[in-house]
């Protein structure tokens, strides 16, 4: 009698705990996708001025360039607008679009002799937005992406972890990472676009933001000429033009990363 | 001393500590007994009273606008979409910054309240930019 009655009081208290447990859980599972549910007439849609392309590219002609006073207004324009802080140490800077001299540009091209133009100009170099980009390919989160609409490589601030895997991968240096927080270093922020914070990473984002209102990206704006965008796969864009019609070369084409940056020498 | 007689040692101070156990640990809710924290109350930009609704009505916005942010944010980042065609057929920005910040720019009256009463802290404004004159850090 007495084993007996253990043995169902075991029962019961085993049945009230299942039946305890099934309930959220069966109220859990009829919410699945309940957000959706909730929200069934919403939706979403491009700009009517949005600017679209198979592949974004950029042609920079370097020929234009004089110095690096040139390339300033490029640099200054995509760091304002972005509130890309302006880092006192050099180790901790963030750089979405920079002069770099022919031989760190483009190593491996330089000759043992030179023009001497080319010695002394500096080149703007930025994120390529390779069509191969090995960036993407390590990415253990899915922050950085090449995204399927316009080709350009995006980053999703909210997903990175800071791991620095893709910073490791890019063969171009195009990335860099947030070591302090970035608030103190923005001189003139731009409330408009968000800034980021400490431990993330960042790079050119061909100014997604100003193509899906119909702008032109702000460095190709402020270049005087030098820099040319348009797309990649329309055979008559600007880019396909100048392209076609100049001898163009790109960086470190060798790792087949593709890039979309060329560059009239 | 019979064999089945069962008897607890140390009664005295077994329940005295009993007792004070309770006591100690009931005494967070005696304490505030009857001061619940009234709900907040928000205060809404000039702005915003001009408006009428947000983006969803009220309730939505109560109850999913961290849900609806999320949406917005993948929508915007990965789809390359950035209008929002609400119920109405009105058009929006799908943007933190330029759309709901722009409208709501009193985050201490506004956004902190709810939070602080919830108990939760986001950390939207560590990028998403406020009125800077309100950044309490």
């Amino acid at each position: 009698m007495k084993s007996s009655s253990r043995r169902s009081f075991l029962k019961i208290a085993g049945l009230a705990a299942l039946g305890i447990g099934a309930g959220p859980t069966i109220k859990a599972f009829g919410t699945i996708g309940g957000h959706g549910a909730l929200q069934p007439e919403a939706s979403f849609k491009k700009g009517e001025k949005a600017m679209e392309a198979k592949q974004w590219a950029m042609v920079v002609d370097t020929r234009k360039i004089k110095s690096e006073a040139d390339i300033r207004p490029m640099v200054e324009a995509c760091h304002q607008i972005h509130n890309v802080p302006d880092q006192p140490i050099d180790r901790h800077a963030i750089k979405w679009i920079w002069p770099e001299e022919f031989h760190n540009a483009f190593p491996g091209l330089q000759s043992q002799f030179i023009s001497e133009k080319i010695e002394n100009t500096s080149f703007p170099v930025l994120c390529n937005h390779c069509e191969n980009p090995p960036c993407v390919r390590v990415c253990p989160t899915k922050a950085t992406f090449k995204r399927e609409e316009d080709g350009i490589v995006m980053m999703d601030m909210h997903r990175c972890i800071g791991c620095r895997f893709c910073m490791a991968a890019c063969p171009f240096g195009a990335r860099s990472f947030n070591f302090r927080d970035p608030e103190p270093f923005i001189k003139n922020v731009n409330k408009e676009y968000p800034r980021r914070m400490k431990g993330v990473v960042e790079k050119c984002n061909f100014c997604a933001e100003r193509l899906a209102v119909g702008k032109l990206p702000a460095c190709v704006e402020a270049s005087n000429g030098i820099l040319t965008f348009g797309n990649l796969y329309d055979p008559q864009s600007e880019v396909r033009k100048l392209i076609r019609e100049h001898n163009t070369i790109r960086r470190k084409i060798h790792l087949g990363t593709k890039p979309t940056i060329y560059y009239i020498i | 001393m019979p064999k089945n007689k069962k008897e607890l040692y140390n009664k005295k101070g077994v329940i005295a500590g009993i007792v004070i156990f309770a006591f100690i640990a009931a005494l967070p809710f005696l304490i505030n007994l009857g001061k619940a924290a009234p709900a907040p109350e928000l205060v809404l930009t000039s702005k915003a009273k001009e408006a009428k609704e947000c983006v969803r009505s009220k309730e939505f916005i109560k109850r999913e606008h961290m849900q609806l942010l999320d949406e917005w944010r993948d929508t915007v980042v990965r789809d390359a979409k950035r209008i929002y065609v609400n119920p109405q057929g009105k058009e929006f920005n799908m943007s933190l910054s330029n759309t709901c910040l722009d409208c709501h720019s009193n985050k201490t009256d506004f956004c902190d309240r709810c939070h602080d009463y919830a108990s939760v802290s986001p950390y939207c404004w560590d990028c998403h930019i406020d009125n800077p004159k309100e950044m309490k850090r």
